[in-house]
């Protein structure tokens, strides 16, 4: 499929740029196609995961939720909704406050969503399935999902106001907690596999169900969900936003395209946490019959690619995911900050110190089944 | 190995640019009219008392010089993890130091109480 | 180096938490309060000033419009002072719908609290949650009186009109099928008391539920634990009333201490906190929910078996029916003299209090005997509460600020009048 494209572009290239740019550009404009087919998906995917969290927190509270808005007349039980929403943010105006620092302004929202998006092109989605296959895929992963945090800041500061002051500040006090736990928790995964390769740390769960790292890391696991429910800043962490004691926060100030920037972009990181969460601990794309059902099951026509590993089982686990960052927000009230840098400092960073103690040593001594 | 990385360059930058045309797609389509009153920072329908950027007491500072030395170590336990099967029990104890150091100092700061804030 | 100073604040009144239009002022080190100072005044209506300018009666409906989350508790509070100057007291059947829907009043009082506190704490399932139930208590009282809040349903001598046989119902609509509708509608076949008597049967169940959601929750528990104590001594200085004092553990009751209407008759508990913060005071109000239901259900069993009058059967106060009037001319000019000229209360003076579901309730009035009240003075529980703010929240952070507010369950109506 992929010569094909490029041996299509190859010819169509050739007849427009120098022979000697020709590899290149047929090169860069393959890559332009692939990220095409993944961020496509994605966008989607987050316009319909707002759909999806006012479905889900609508009936855990009792409500319906969105379903009025349809298409041609018809209600499709709110599908509408999204679309309609965005065309809705993209008219509003974006309100420039006085006394804000504009540069800083417009770029804060760019600035957060940049991040989100970029950490996709070293996921892999199924076995040789990735963008860039690099061997620091997990340093990169853990650079960009810092990086966001600096989106929200600069929106706090460069608002001049202080709501979205105080916005900021709870900000960087939350990911100053987090940050190192979150740390560690990858630091254990990369001792147990032997690797930064996201692909290969996902060949190194293969097995079973139990080889999968959630059970040998099962500290790390919850530290690093838990991590990444702070980071996305969702409840019950939510206090760079806070609706209730500093209004919205840092987008306190935002309007329009803007504010929607960082809605785009807050579901962004949470699609990519969970994603994470799954190639880290649950396998990614392996699947979970792996090592249950005999292998000659997998060589069933159609039931065995089902039964078999691949990109559904990363969507499955991805979703579940998902579904338990709209849980979290539908049950729990809100940490007031300094608990949350107590519960960081104190609970996670101790726990997973000890942890990694003991990871590394059964590494070490390559205590089977998970390290050898 | 270097050639791996080009899709994440055009990657960040198709990411970047996917931000500014939204944004600018935002400033083409809407409607433009501001007036004093809305473009007055939010501060629950009152004047601001005085301007947002004033200096004040974080009271997180000695924890943020906390947070440079962990994610330090971070940075090198990251390399140590992956060839942790190669570098033997010599190079295993060394971490092991490094990270016990570590803890003593973070329990110091625990003691002294830089970890309380309210 | 510029110096570090405080920063000064405007929380509200453009605020989710702010509870209709509080505007606190704000004084902050960091996130840690220095001072806090509310200013209220944005909610004034002149209640009082325009209630010497009406007839005794028509002032009634501006009481509901006071603390418009418990309406039928401030109109019992100056329709109690009206009777107390008239001497007159209404029949016993008026007396025990009155405690009924005192109680229910206090349910949803109790319910909105509780749903806007764990809101503004984070918890926005419980919002839902409360409302699911106050929906059922607020078609109790439009079944009396015809409206979901501002009832006017209290009258001098008695209440507007005896409970109803049957419920408003659900009517088949785009969004509902007949079939959906049927099933809705299944608790509200019989009379108004078989529906509250339902209503009694299962709320005991949604009140476990909401403290499933949040009594032995971590992060409620720190939230609220520690949060604004206040003790007993500080309480009562600071004219604290209602579940704030309870909550210090002070065992306060004015349906106990000064038993008014039937509430001597009737059998429950008064619950109180002993630590007197924001969970102590939490834990005071779920517990008056469980006792206001055990209370409705006592009068429920009475009014099943005791039908009677329900307002007193004296024409110079309570106009005549309408099918009197229609046919007798002495009802005609009694009804006529009702509702323009209204009645002379004689020359005195009253306080009269209830037990609000936020505290102590009271209408102070002065009759020069004529047809309006020379003067009347409320006395809202949530103004002095505010007036603690300062005092509660100092010391403390900018989130817990939010929880204060929620735990004095402030209304604005009532504290702006």
């Amino acid at each position: 499929m992929l010569e094909m494209i490029r041996q299509m572009l190859n010819a169509t290239v050739g007849q427009i740029v120098p022979a000697a740019w020709q590899a290149q550009t047929v090169e860069v404009m393959l890559i332009v196609m692939q990220i095409t087919i993944i961020l496509t998906p994605l966008m989607l995917c987050v316009a319909y995961m707002v759909y999806a969290e006012r479905k889900v927190i609508g009936s855990i509270q009792g409500r319906i939720g969105p379903n009025r808005v349809g298409a041609f007349g018809y209600r499709l039980a709110g599908l509408g909704q999204p679309i309609a929403d965005a065309l809705k943010l993209i008219l509003k105006e974006i309100i420039i406050p006085t006394g804000s620092n504009k540069f800083l302004f417009v770029i804060a929202p760019i600035l957060s969503m940049a991040p989100a998006v970029a950490a996709w092109a070293v996921i892999p989605f199924a076995a040789d399935t990735v963008l860039a296959d690099i061997n620091a895929g997990l340093l990169y992963v853990l650079a960009l999902t810092s990086l966001a945090v600096y989106g929200v800041i600069i929106a706090g500061w460069a608002s001049n106001s202080k709501y979205a002051f105080l916005g900021a500040m709870r900000s960087a006090a939350q990911i100053v907690a987090y940050e190192i736990a979150m740390g560690f928790a990858l630091v254990g995964v990369v001792v147990a596999a032997g690797s930064l390769n996201l692909g290969q740390i996902i060949n190194a769960q293969s097995g079973s169900l139990l080889h999968w790292y959630w059970l040998p890391l099962l500290p790390f696991f919850v530290v690093y969900f838990i991590s990444g429910v702070a980071e996305t800043n969702r409840a019950p962490f939510d206090v760079a936003e806070g609706e209730s004691e500093i209004v919205a926060g840092f987008h306190v100030e935002y309007s329009g395209m803007a504010f929607s920037l960082f809605f785009l972009a807050e579901y962004a990181n949470i699609i990519l946490i969970s994603v994470l969460s799954a190639v880290l601990f649950l396998g990614g794309w392996l699947s979970p019959f792996e090592g249950v059902l005999p292998k000659s099951a997998f060589t069933l026509p159609v039931i065995g690619s089902v039964l078999g590993g691949g990109i559904h089982w990363l969507l499955l686990k991805t979703s579940l995911f998902i579904f338990v960052f709209l849980w979290l927000r539908a049950t729990f009230p809100r940490y007031r900050y300094d608990q949350i840098m107590r519960l960081g400092w104190k609970v996670f960073i101790p726990i997973t110190l000890v942890w990694l103690v003991v990871i590394a040593t059964l590494a070490k001594l390559q205590i089977t089944p998970w390290f050898n | 190995m270097l050639s791996n990385y080009l899709p994440i360059l055009i990657f960040l930058i198709i990411g970047l640019l996917m931000g500014v045309v939204m944004l600018a797609l935002g400033f083409i389509l809407s409607p433009r009219r501001p007036d004093a009153e809305k473009q007055s920072p939010y501060e629950c329908g009152f004047e601001a008392f005085e301007d947002a950027r004033m200096q004040f007491d974080v009271r997180y500072y000695l924890v943020a010089i906390l947070f440079i030395i962990f994610d330090l170590e971070i940075a090198f336990l990251f390399p140590w993890g992956v060839v942790l099967d190669q570098i033997g029990w010599a190079g295993f104890w060394a971490m092991m130091v490094f990270l016990g150091l570590l803890t003593v100092g973070f329990v110091y700061e625990w003691k002294k109480g830089a970890l309380e804030w309210e | 180096m510029p110096e570090i100073r405080n920063m000064t604040m405007n929380f509200g009144p453009q605020h989710p938490a702010a509870h209709g239009v509080l505007r606190l002022v704000l004084e902050m080190d960091g996130e840690v309060i220095e001072r806090a100072d509310p200013h209220i005044g944005l909610l004034h209506r002149a209640t009082e000033k325009l209630a010497e300018s009406k007839p005794y009666n028509q002032s009634i409906g501006y009481m509901d419009r006071l603390d418009y989350v418990s309406e039928m508790a401030n109109e019992h509070a100056y329709v109690l002072a009206i009777e107390r100057l008239l001497g007159i007291t209404p029949p016993i059947r008026a007396q025990y719908i009155r405690v009924m829907f005192d109680e229910i009043t206090r349910i949803l009082n109790h319910l909105m609290w509780l749903g806007a506190h764990g809101l503004d704490i984070g918890a926005m399932t419980m919002f839902l949650y409360c409302f699911r139930e106050r929906e059922d208590l607020m078609d109790c009282y439009e079944a009396v009186s015809g409206t979901r809040m501002h009832a006017t349903y209290y009258r001098p001598g008695g209440v507007y009109r005896d409970l109803p046989d049957s419920m408003p119902k659900y009517e088949p609509s785009k969004w509902h099928s007949a079939k959906e509708v049927e099933k809705m509608n299944e608790n509200r076949r019989g009379s108004l008391l078989d529906f509250i008597e339902d209503f009694t049967r299962r709320f005991p169940e949604r009140i476990d539920e909401y403290e499933t959601l949040l009594t032995d929750n971590r992060i409620w528990k720190q939230r609220t634990v520690g949060i604004a104590s206040v003790s007993p001594e500080r309480a009562l200085q600071l004219g604290f009333s209602g579940p704030m004092l309870r909550g210090s553990g002070i065992e306060w009751d004015l349906r106990k201490k000064q038993p008014y209407e039937v509430y001597d008759r009737i059998d429950f508990d008064i619950p109180v906190g002993s630590n007197g913060d924001c969970y102590d005071r939490y834990l005071v109000r779920i517990e008056e929910m469980r006792q206001s239901n055990r209370i409705i259900k006592q009068c429920v069993d009475w009014l099943r078996n005791n039908p009677g009058p329900v307002i007193i059967d004296d024409h110079k106060l309570v106009p005549p029916r309408r099918e009197e009037m229609k046919d007798d001319m002495e009802s005609l000019i009694h009804h006529f003299k009702l509702f323009t000229e209204g009645y002379c209360v004689p020359e005195g003076e009253i306080y009269a209090a209830v037990e609000h579901p936020k505290g102590e309730f009271g209408v102070y009035m002065i009759s020069d005997g004529a047809n309006k009240p020379y003067r009347v003075k409320i006395r809202a529980a949530g103004f002095a509460h505010l007036a603690a703010m300062d005092e509660m929240v100092r010391g403390h952070m900018l989130a817990d600020v939010v929880a204060v507010i929620g735990t004095q369950d402030i209304v604005f109506g009532e504290v702006d009048r």
